[in-house]
């Protein structure tokens, strides 16, 4: 599924997959005869261009955050390929991803939970560099630090660097997380709801730190998050999960303001809007996600679809090109229509 | 007359560094059927003030000043029995969190049920269970499943139960605090819908917490903005939006890009929320503030009405 060359992609993603085994009872596992699986991620395809912010978007249990983590390789795919800079590094050992992790980065959800309370702040932010041993001295090590602390405007560097996490704000402590991730200049950076944990009045500050860093590297970003109308104003183009699979992915003005699945069309009318006059006559799908364990037949929406057909609960849709770069995986969407 | 009108309400609570100024002089009223916002960010003293309605803070927290006159009654004098006569039929609460609120180790129904009985003894335990199938089937959720667990319900669906649970005995007033937060959009905008159709179908007055302006501007008809402590700005929740006059506010909107919007510069306010132990002199917002002028770092600005609608500011600006 690829439009663009390969040069330009960072990123490329074919048939990824992750199931997580359910434990069960042994008499359950001998008459079913396989074991039951979470189908977190389930054969999903995408690419990330050099230099692009693309948005992952989905509700809890879409598979985003499993996304993520699978390509940067911090767990292990059940099948597909991942290639990095053209190079498949979905079987590469640990000693073997070693060096790649220089260019790979993630900032997680949590800044409380992803710092630890015991280290100061120094040692996080010099972490990376100490374990890619990419300084040479000891004064190296601090002067980058330094560097990057006044790059995420934690200044000056030396009233923070001898703190420990705690000692921090929330919207602090992601800036030291964002530090982290940044000291070693990466190509590839994954933020898995970054800003989710903060106060709405610094969630744009953080945000704004993160892209004007990216810009400045020209790196590429994968933006994991549950809020589209965030994602409209950040992203280049945006990816929608649903139940572990790809549903719709396109330029962002295409998917906000054209969406062609009924699940982000759905999601799009559910986002409340800040603006008391525009009261909409709320058109809100019923029910809720469905469990991975076992996912509805054909296309995993049918079962909240308001134009589920027969064919919708049989077939799989495969993920077509309707228009330029807009992809939808959806049997109602026909191409002669659209074109 | 106002159901429920809050008059100078001042809640701290003792820490062994001294008092946190969580809410100070907070005022605003509701009128019957009607349903007012309360926004700010965490930290801001707005479940402080959910809290202090139903007199149900936390060890350490004290109403030092104030009224809270429920139909013509103040309940800051009352003492625990009287209070709980108020609580669930006069006023009843949704608390934050509907993961975490209910027990896990008895059916959603005898929770409800309980919850009747002990506030109507009179009523049978048949009448009661026939009751929170009415209830759910009112809010939305298959009556039999009065009969499960907890864990048996999606997040939605204990949102649901936990509202249904809240309206057992018929209560004048709903509080919620952040109804919805910790859902996914499409079940949070199912909710909003439901909360907006009781407060028609049954004229129920609300009180409804979020951070999160646009969830109020779905529901409510005002609003009044929390900083710090303080009710910074309050009224007709269009007017606000259309003219929001605190420097506050003006960040807070600009704060949540809107989905209808353009791409555009997120903008945010700079610098965080004071300690409330040591709140700033003057205008609490005045660190943060663009227009600080030296008067709001000497004096307290007190919520004015501007203008000839309904809309109250407290800033030295206007």
């Amino acid at each position: 599924m690829t439009s663009v060359s390969r040069d330009e992609l960072i990123i490329q993603v074919e048939g990824l997959k992750k199931y997580f085994p359910i434990k069960q009872g042994f008499f359950t596992t001998i008459l079913s005869g396989e074991g039951a699986n979470v189908k977190a991620v389930d054969d999903i395809s995408f690419f990330v261009k050099k230099g692009e912010v693309l948005g992952l978007v989905g509700e809890s249990g879409s598979g985003k955050t499993t996304t993520g983590r699978l390509v940067l390789r911090l767990a292990e795919p059940t099948a597909g390929t991942i290639r990095y800079k053209g190079q498949d590094i979905s079987k590469l050992s640990a000693r073997e991803m070693k060096p790649l992790r220089k260019e790979m980065q993630i900032v997680f959800q949590d800044p409380f939970e992803s710092l630890d309370p015991r280290m100061l702040i120094k040692d996080i932010v010099a972490e990376p560099v100490r374990i890619q041993k990419v300084a040479k001295t000891e004064d190296e090590v601090e002067e980058r630090v330094k560097q990057i602390l006044r790059e995420v405007e934690l200044v000056p560097p030396e009233e923070f660097m001898h703190r420990f996490p705690h000692e921090l704000s929330g919207g602090q402590r992601q800036r030291v997380a964002i530090a982290r991730a940044f000291i070693l200049d990466p190509d590839f950076i994954v933020a898995d709801e970054p800003v989710s944990m903060l106060d709405v009045s610094i969630r744009a500050e953080i945000l704004n730190l993160m892209l004007a860093l990216v810009q400045r590297r020209g790196s590429s970003f994968l933006y994991i998050t549950h809020d589209l109308a965030l994602s409209r104003h950040i992203c280049d183009r945006i990816a929608v999960m649903y139940l572990g699979k790809l549903v719709e992915l396109g330029d962002t003005e295409a998917i906000i303001t054209r969406p062609l699945h009924p699940y982000t069309q759905a999601l799009i009318a559910a986002v409340p809007v800040p603006d008391p006059s525009s009261k909409r006559i709320a058109q809100v799908i019923s029910g809720e996600i469905p469990s991975p364990i076992n996912p509805p037949s054909g296309c995993t929406f049918h079962t909240r679809c308001p134009y589920a057909h027969t064919r919708c609960v049989e077939e799989i849709p495969p993920l077509i090109e309707v228009e330029k770069d807009h992809w939808v995986s959806c049997h109602l969407v026909d191409i002669s229509q659209v074109n | 007359m106002p159901v429920l009108q809050l008059d100078n309400l001042t809640t701290n609570y003792k820490t062994s560094r001294g008092w946190v100024k969580a809410a100070e002089n907070v005022n605003f009223e509701i009128e019957k059927g009607q349903a007012l916002g309360l926004v700010g960010e965490s930290g801001c003293g707005k479940t402080t003030v959910a809290l202090s309605i139903l007199k149900i803070l936390p060890q350490g927290g004290r109403i030092r000043g104030g009224r809270i006159v429920f139909d013509g009654q103040d309940l800051v004098p009352l003492n625990d029995g009287e209070m709980r006569k108020i609580r669930w039929k006069g006023i009843s609460i949704v608390f934050q969190g509907s993961m975490n609120a209910l027990n896990p180790v008895f059916k959603v129904g005898d929770q409800i049920v309980e919850a009747i009985r002990l506030h109507e003894p009179n009523v049978s335990r048949q009448d009661a269970s026939r009751r929170a199938e009415g209830l759910f089937e009112m809010v939305g959720v298959e009556p039999s499943r009065i009969r499960n667990y907890p864990h048996e319900f999606s997040g939605g669906m204990r949102q649901r139960a936990l509202i249904a649970m809240a309206l057992a005995s018929n209560p004048k007033v709903l509080v919620a605090d952040e109804p919805g937060t910790a859902l996914d959009v499409i079940v949070q905008a199912q909710v909003l819908q439901l909360m907006r159709s009781l407060k028609e179908k049954l004229g129920l007055s609300m009180l409804m917490i979020s951070h999160d302006l646009s969830i109020v501007a779905e529901v409510c008809e005002r609003v009044a903005i929390m900083y710090a402590g303080r009710v910074v700005e309050y009224g007709d929740v269009e007017a606000i939006f259309k003219e929001p006059l605190h420097p506050y506010t003006q960040g807070l909107i600009g704060a949540f890009p809107s989905i209808e919007e353009k791409r555009k510069k997120l903008t945010s306010i700079p610098g965080q929320p004071p300690d409330l132990l040591n709140p700033p002199k003057g205008c609490r917002f005045n660190p943060r503030c663009p227009y600080a002028m030296d008067v709001c770092k000497e004096k307290d600005p007190q919520l004015q009405k501007v203008g000839s609608g309904d809309h109250y500011v407290s800033c030295f600006l206007y």
